[in-house]
């Protein structure tokens, strides 16, 4: 059987206060298989938002192991996790996070400059990455000349532009309407059938049940673990969504 | 990360804020302008007071005879008179580095043309004294040797005495008393200006020193051959101290005087008198760049200031940088670099202001500027030190914030 992707054995983070600590997560263990699309929801403070943290190496755990793609992460520091989070993860933030003033290519460029690439090739990777997302034509366009859909596909083609093994997004379409929502959950999905990693943290039901798995928290603790039998397809509900004209 | 990607994310954020930038830029150029500015002119004051020296010069020894004690009163230098015309000639015979040796008798006393009249200075010479003393004569012409071993009543008038008593008219051909011993005047010299302790050198008659002995001085002057300085011009590239050492071997020589006992002459080199002008000029130049580096210092708080603005402004920037994979040393270097670009940007500026400022003041003020490649170069390099320096702080801030709570921050 193979190896899982992510690995976490007893995962704890505790915060300390100046007068008393908070446990953010305790003792969290979650295999997570290559090519699974899970989605892990909570109330805030349940944990999700740390849990996601470590899981995307940019914070330390202060107890337990984590393991993703048979390298145990959980012991390393600084640099070596900047070089993680270069090579084998890509990010989706909420607000996007795109460099104001800056084209969408260079933009999706960004992390390939962290990672001794040729300024040229950095170009074609990144443009075939926006290619990908279906954005080749915004290439030169900077992110206040994009939608919020368009901006967050421009930084889901950043997140790939390095080929990494995992997805990380972040409550992805919190600052969407539902339709452009459905649209990058829609691609995510596409991500996903071809064989991507996706891990997503929601408070959204109905985005939550786009994934093939669902991993609930409460004060720190994993309370449910469930596979969805036949998760919603984005694109088929948002051929559904086309007014009847078109 | 490449140098070339860090300049260029740090040409564009000072673009996105380009006003910010050049008021920050503004500390840095006025700093660098001023210290280039205070160089040019104190090395322009400094390159002047060199070339007086020169001219006056620095290769010059004057000889005094020793003083006289008596009754236990010591009557200074040049009380004695124990040097003589012929410790002169042996002087610029003897040694080999002496290049001219004119020795001088010197009085004071009215000088009397028609009715104008006129206090001055009078000086018994030989020719070497217009060798020694670079003097050209301006019109006329110079002694006789007729004139010189008999004692002949010519004169010739420096130009301020020659402007006080013929005003505009020609003086050569007149007569003039010199201390009511009636002389012709032969020609006037060149004008030589005020000397640098602000004496006028051309208030000055010069004659033979024969004449001046036998016909105007008389009294003990006359006796002995004796003169009451002897100014010495030591050869181009000739060791001053060495060629000292020598003139003063042979004159004890010629003095008779027993090791041990004491000189009857002094020595006296110009050179001690105008390098202490010299050093208050470059202590000058000194004190002027080290205002001006005050100025710079500013510029580089300002620096500063303005990165540490811009590390809090675009927390979130380094928070995603980091998340895709930047390293501290990249977020440092982006920062460092930035703080620099400023820097060398202001200092360029700095040297354009600087260099136009420089000639701006040597043409309306006329003072000598003299603009060095070190002093360019120093400057420069010190705003690019003021960069590393004053944006290191802020540079190493930005790369040790944690990434969640740079991306978390508002």
């Amino acid at each position: 059987m193979a190896e899982p992707l992510i690995v976490t054995r007893g995962l704890t983070k505790v915060y300390r206060m100046e007068s008393y600590t908070v446990t953010a997560l305790q003792e969290v263990s979650v295999e997570i298989k290559a090519g699974e699309f899970v989605a892990v929801m909570g109330p805030s403070g349940s944990g999700k938002s740390t849990f996601m943290n470590l899981l995307g190496c940019l914070d330390s755990p202060s107890g337990g192991d984590y393991y993703l793609a048979g390298e145990k992460v959980s012991e390393l520091t600084g640099d070596a996790l900047a070089a993680i989070r270069n090579r084998r993860i890509g990010f989706v933030f909420q607000n996007f996070n795109l460099l104001p003033r800056t084209s969408a290519l260079e933009n999706v460029e960004l992390p390939l400059l962290y990672s001794q690439v040729s300024a040229q090739e950095r170009r074609s990777r990144a443009l075939a990455k926006l290619a990908e997302v279906g954005l080749a034509e915004r290439a030169g366009h900077h992110p206040a000349q994009l939608s919020g859909g368009q901006q967050q596909r421009v930084a889901i083609a950043r997140a790939l532009v390095n080929d990494p093994v995992l997805i990380l997004a972040d409550e992805p379409t919190g600052a969407l309407d539902s339709r452009t929502s459905f649209e990058v959950m829609g691609l995510l999905q596409q991500l996903n059938r071809r064989g991507m990693t996706v891990v997503l943290v929601t408070h959204e039901r109905d985005i939550a049940a786009f994934a093939s798995r669902i991993v609930s928290f409460r004060d720190g603790h994993v309370v449910d673990d469930q596979r969805v039998a036949q998760p919603a397809d984005a694109q088929a509900l948002l051929r559904a969504h086309q007014p009847a004209a078109a | 990360m490449s140098w070339i990607a860090s300049l260029r994310i740090a040409l564009r954020a000072l673009r996105v804020n380009k006003l910010r930038s050049v008021l920050t830029m503004l500390g840095i150029i006025i700093g660098v302008a001023a210290v280039i500015t205070m160089i040019a002119v104190g090395a322009g004051a400094q390159a002047q007071v060199e070339e007086q020296i020169k001219s006056l010069g620095s290769n010059l020894i004057i000889l005094l005879p020793g003083s006289v004690t008596s009754g236990g009163v010591r009557m200074g230098a040049g009380s004695r008179s124990s040097l003589t015309e012929d410790d002169a000639a042996a002087l610029q015979r003897e040694v080999n580095d002496v290049q001219a040796a004119a020795p001088t008798l010197r009085g004071t006393g009215q000088v009397v043309a028609g009715n104008s009249n006129w206090s001055t200075v009078f000086y018994g010479v030989t020719p070497e004294y217009f060798e020694v003393r670079n003097w050209v004569i301006a019109s006329g012409k110079g002694f006789d040797p007729a004139d010189l071993t008999g004692s002949g009543k010519v004169v010739l008038l420096g130009e301020t005495v020659a402007r006080n008593l013929f005003g505009d008219a020609d003086p050569v051909g007149q007569t003039v008393r010199v201390r009511k011993v009636p002389m012709q005047v032969i020609g006037t010299l060149e004008r030589k200006g005020q000397s640098l302790m602000g004496q006028d050198q051309d208030d000055v008659v010069l004659m033979p020193i024969s004449t001046a002995r036998n016909r105007v001085l008389g009294g003990t002057a006359a006796k002995q051959r004796s003169v009451q300085s002897i100014s010495i011009k030591i050869r181009e590239g000739a060791d001053m101290a060495e060629a000292e050492g020598e003139i003063r071997r042979l004159l004890r020589q010629r003095h008779r005087l027993q090791p041990g006992q004491e000189d009857d002459f002094t020595l006296r080199n110009l050179s001690e008198v105008l390098g202490a002008r010299e050093e208050s000029s470059r202590i000058m130049t000194l004190l002027l760049a080290a205002v001006a580096s005050v100025s710079l210092l500013v510029g580089g708080i300002g620096i500063m200031n303005i990165m540490l603005v811009s590390v809090t402004e675009r927390t979130r920037e380094i928070g995603l940088r980091m998340a895709v994979g930047a390293r501290g040393r990249d977020i440092l270097s982006q920062f460092l670099v930035e703080a620099v670009t400023l820097a060398l940007i202001g200092g360029l500026c700095g040297i354009v202001l600087g260099v136009g400022g420089s000639y701006a003041i040597g043409h309306f003020a006329g003072w000598r500027i003299q603009i060095n490649a070190e002093a360019v170069a120093l400057a420069v390099g010190f705003a690019a030190a003021i960069g590393v320096f004053f944006g290191f702080y802020p540079a190493r801030k930005a790369s040790r914030l944690l990434p969640i709570e740079a991306l978390r921050y508002e």
